[in-house]
């Protein structure tokens, strides 16, 4: 059986993780490559690195970045963060990146996502997208890292996002994020049961009954945290021996 | 050893480099024919799409040289697809190495009110092992899978998953070996496969 993944999401600044981890073991828990190997021995499933550089010297620092993590981890992993165009995925593709996140420059440019699902295949296309429910009761779209709103509804650009060739959807509830009170089940569920591709829940994990809800009531295909994570108040083994117990098909090791 | 990675127009190839170079192994990456003739073992990888993977390899003359090969093979996701013998992608002739022909996973028996993800994507386990390929292999490990379509179940299966339907996640014939997931993405369980090809297939 397919098993529900546990994705824990590094944020990269000039190569280097931003938010403060709690590793006493760790030689340098600010070395993204060591802290990924970590989760990696720890049962992680895939790891996702956000990279928040807004440097000029980004692209070569994000792409050495890539290349280290794929020297060293042996599971697979998604880099995102200002992509825009389909030489930068060539360039972390090459790197062994196994696959890239899209987010504000898919939505003002469309057109990318078939671009980059013809040129790479739709499975390394992850299509990120920041929401927040208003008080209209409806869930629209951010960009700009949350700062941007824009008029679209979150279930209509998924849609379109995955007719033209994204292969899964990391959907971030800002309304959740950081408050650690628990995902957002609703729009989780409405976007996986009506898409066709993987739905990757992020935002408001806390505590292990969260990822419990989010599979069950959420129908989420895999749940990713970061500081949870990082200041191990979840630690994955424990998590992924809970979810078990509660008869959510995850990976054991 | 004379270790050789089949190059083409295919993606992922540098990650199987990476992982055996994590498991203490140089390979050589190449399209040269002599080279891969002489090889003591090949690995065929990749991801992408099979009917342009096939008409690239017959432009090169490549899909003569993989099916005469003597030495052990191993093709992995794209490449074990393009060793069965006829892939509905695109509707394309493969190698015909295993009598198996790859198939369009059909989400229509759809199940309960979720949608089945297609690809599919993620761990899944692999059960039925045989062949020293998974020598010291527990039944039921968790390997990584991301596939739209599949090998069916048939005589050349040596391990099998389920996903919507059992089909084959390993095929072997003589000398070649094939697996639909990524032992270069699975973790310890791949670097054991990888390894037990190295050592142990013949």
């Amino acid at each position: 059986m397919l098993s529900k993944r546990i994705i824990p999401c590094l944020d990269i600044k000039d190569g280097r993780t931003v938010k403060g981890t709690n590793f006493v073991n760790l030689r340098d828990a600010g070395d993204p490559v060591e802290l990924g190997a970590l989760y990696a021995r720890e049962g992680a499933d895939e790891l996702v690195f956000l990279d928040i550089t807004a440097t000029v010297e980004k692209r070569k620092t994000l792409s050495e970045l890539a290349n280290r993590i794929a020297h060293h981890i042996n599971i697979p992993f998604t880099v995102g963060g200002g992509i825009s165009s389909v030489e930068d995925v060539n360039v972390l593709l090459q790197n062994g990146a196994d696959k890239i996140s899209v987010n504000t420059a898919a939505f003002k440019n469309p057109k990318l996502i078939n671009e980059l699902a013809k040129e790479f295949g739709s499975q390394c296309v992850v299509l990120a997208i920041d929401t927040r429910k208003e008080e209209d009761g409806e869930w629209y779209v951010y960009l700009n890292g949350g700062r941007t709103k824009t008029e679209a509804k979150c279930v209509d650009w998924a849609k379109q996002a995955v007719d033209l060739g994204a292969g899964e959807i990391l959907l971030t509830s800002m309304n959740h994020d950081g408050t650690k009170q628990g995902f957002a089940l609703d729009i989780t569920r409405s976007l996986s049961t009506q898409l066709s591709v993987p739905v990757i829940a992020s935002g408001g994990g806390g505590r292990m009954e969260h990822f419990v809800s989010v599979f069950n009531e959420g129908r989420a295909d895999a749940a990713l945290a970061a500081s949870i994570f990082h200041f191990k108040e979840i630690a994955i083994p424990e998590l992924k021996k809970y979810l078990l117990h509660n008869n959510i098909p995850v990976r054991v090791i | 050893m004379n270790l050789v990675i089949i190059k083409y127009n295919a993606g992922n190839i540098q990650s199987v480099l990476y992982a055996l170079e994590r498991i203490g192994l140089q390979a050589k990456v190449t399209d040269d024919v002599e080279e891969i003739t002489k090889a003591d073992k090949v690995i065929f990888p990749g991801v992408g799409e099979a009917s342009s993977a096939m008409q690239y390899l017959k432009e090169r003359k490549l899909d003569d040289v993989i099916k005469h090969l003597t030495q052990p093979v191993l093709g992995i996701c794209l490449g074990m697809q393009l060793m069965c013998r006829f892939s509905e992608e695109n509707n394309v002739n493969c190698l015909h190495i295993f009598n198996e022909d790859v198939k369009r996973f059909n989400s229509a028996p759809a199940l309960a009110s979720d949608k089945i993800k297609i690809p599919q994507i993620g761990w899944n386990t692999i059960c039925n092992l045989k062949t020293d390929l998974f020598h010291s292999v527990p039944e039921n490990a968790y390997v990584y899978f991301v596939h739209s379509y599949y090998a069916a179940a048939g005589e050349h299966t040596i391990a099998s998953t389920d996903y919507l339907l059992r089909y084959s996640s390993a095929l072997h014939s003589g000398n070649f070996y094939g697996v639909q997931f990524h032992p270069e993405k699975s973790a310890d369980t791949g670097e054991r496969i990888l390894k037990n090809f190295i050592e142990r297939c013949h």
